[in-house]
């Protein structure tokens, strides 16, 4: 791509970067991951080829997560080796994910594709945003501390020998054979939905059994290694627009740094309730978009305005989501603020 | 526990550097464009350096900001997990 197929910057495109930039830093800082859902689609609003704004948001993702581990490493909450192992795998579960888009784009066209990836949304936000959900409720509910689930014990007494690893952060000794998967399956989901996190972070709490801190510091970890790997693979093709990425990161090395923060202001169960938000909302944004997609399929018909009015809801609440999860982390920072 | 100065100085200095980076990258848009987009020899690695250093200068500024606007870590590093273990 010639540099002069890149955007012409104006001052409304640069404030809305930094100030997303922010909020995405923010949660991303809190829970590990996020923001990456809304920068993709706000590029695109502003006129960048989608392989542009998704290099340009990877070439964001990288620094802003170095910037969010090493804080929280500071804190004490990042198992470097935890994440140094998730993230062996995450790697070619992104290349078998790209894999199956490129399949399924060959298949169905475009349309075919993008109703994958917003089915893919809808079914795992929410699925495992009801869950976190429950959890966090519970939690607060019933004023009991961070338990690990029975799925986490039953995986922890698992013995195969020459497998077991010790994580001294985490607190964890468990067999390798599930840690892979588990890595495999978040690159898997980063390269279908850009946001590997929601499962990772989940994944690590209750298949593993990390406390909610650590999953949350530890996901930023494979958020640095999946976004230097896919950086650098669309460096190769000169699609990054350095440009937009610094804008990003302008706003949102502030957010993280903050984000990294509030998660030694209040109570960890708050990592929850952001996260099931955050997916909650993201899953209703992308359930929305799915007759857009039939339409384009040729299942179901649409009219033109509804199909532009469904699509405006859909980001709405995309930004809701984002704005949502970063007004949650700032209520919750205040009120422990006031209370100390 | 006596109260830490704040540090203006490294926040003004960390800040400045990075302000360069910003007023450098969009001073000279069009040839940073032009290299960065290169797919020849080791320019691909110019986007990932610029984000490297980008995010310790700008980093080191947002640390140090947070910091002299009070924005601080409540619980020290170590009692985070005791905290919630407590809890």
């Amino acid at each position: 791509m010639s540099a002069e197929a890149f955007i012409a910057l104006e001052l409304h495109s640069v404030v809305f970067l930094v100030i997303v930039g922010f909020i995405g830093g923010l949660v991303s800082g809190f829970i590990g991951s996020g923001g990456a859902f809304v920068l993709t689609p706000g590029m695109m609003s502003l006129g960048v080829p989608g392989v542009v704004a998704v290099a340009s948001n990877l070439c964001h993702k990288f620094p802003k997560a170095l910037v969010g581990a090493h804080k929280r490493h500071q804190y004490g909450q990042v198992d470097l080796k935890l994440g140094l192992w998730m993230a062996a795998s995450a790697s070619p579960g992104m290349w078998w994910g790209a894999g199956i888009q490129q399949d399924v784009r060959r298949l169905y066209g475009e349309a075919g594709s993008n109703l994958y990836v917003s089915l893919a949304f809808v079914i795992v936000l929410t699925i495992v945003g009801l869950f976190v959900l429950r959890d966090a409720v519970r939690v607060y509910r019933r004023g009991v501390s961070e338990q690990t689930s029975r799925l986490a014990s039953w995986v922890q007494s698992v013995e195969i020998p020459g497998t077991m690893i010790r994580f001294r952060v985490a607190k964890l000794r468990v067999s390798v054979l599930f840690v892979l998967p588990l890595g495999f399956a978040t690159g898997l989901l980063a390269s279908t939905i850009a946001v590997g996190g929601f499962i990772g972070v989940p994944g690590m709490m209750y298949l593993l059994g990390a406390s909610s801190l650590v999953a949350s510091a530890t996901e930023l970890v494979i958020a640095f290694v999946i976004g230097l790997g896919g950086t650098l693979k669309f460096a190769l093709g000169g699609l990054v627009d350095v440009r937009l990425a610094m804008l990003i990161l302008l706003g949102s090395l502030f957010g993280v740094q903050l984000g990294a923060i509030g998660t030694t202001f209040v109570k960890p169960f708050m990592i929850k309730v952001v996260m099931a938000t955050v997916m909650l909302i993201v899953a209703l944004s992308r359930a929305l978009v799915v007759p857009v997609h039939l339409e384009q399929l040729g299942v179901m018909s649409l009219e033109r305005g509804t199909i532009t009015l469904l699509e405006r809801i859909s980001f709405g609440f995309m930004v809701l989501a984002l704005a949502c999860g970063a007004l949650i982390i700032v209520a919750a920072m205040l009120r422990s603020y006031r209370h100390a | 526990m006596t109260a830490r100065a704040k540090p203006w100085l490294p926040m003004l200095v960390s800040g400045a550097a990075s302000a360069l980076c910003y007023v450098t990258l969009f001073a000279h848009e069009r040839e940073v464009m032009a290299a960065f987009t290169r797919t020849d020899g080791w320019y691909p690695a110019l986007p990932v350096l610029s984000a490297f250093l980008f995010s310790f200068v700008h980093g080191a500024f947002t640390g140090y900001f947070w910091e002299v606007v009070g924005v601080v870590a409540r619980r020290p590093a170590r009692d985070v997990e005791s905290q919630e273990l407590e809890e």
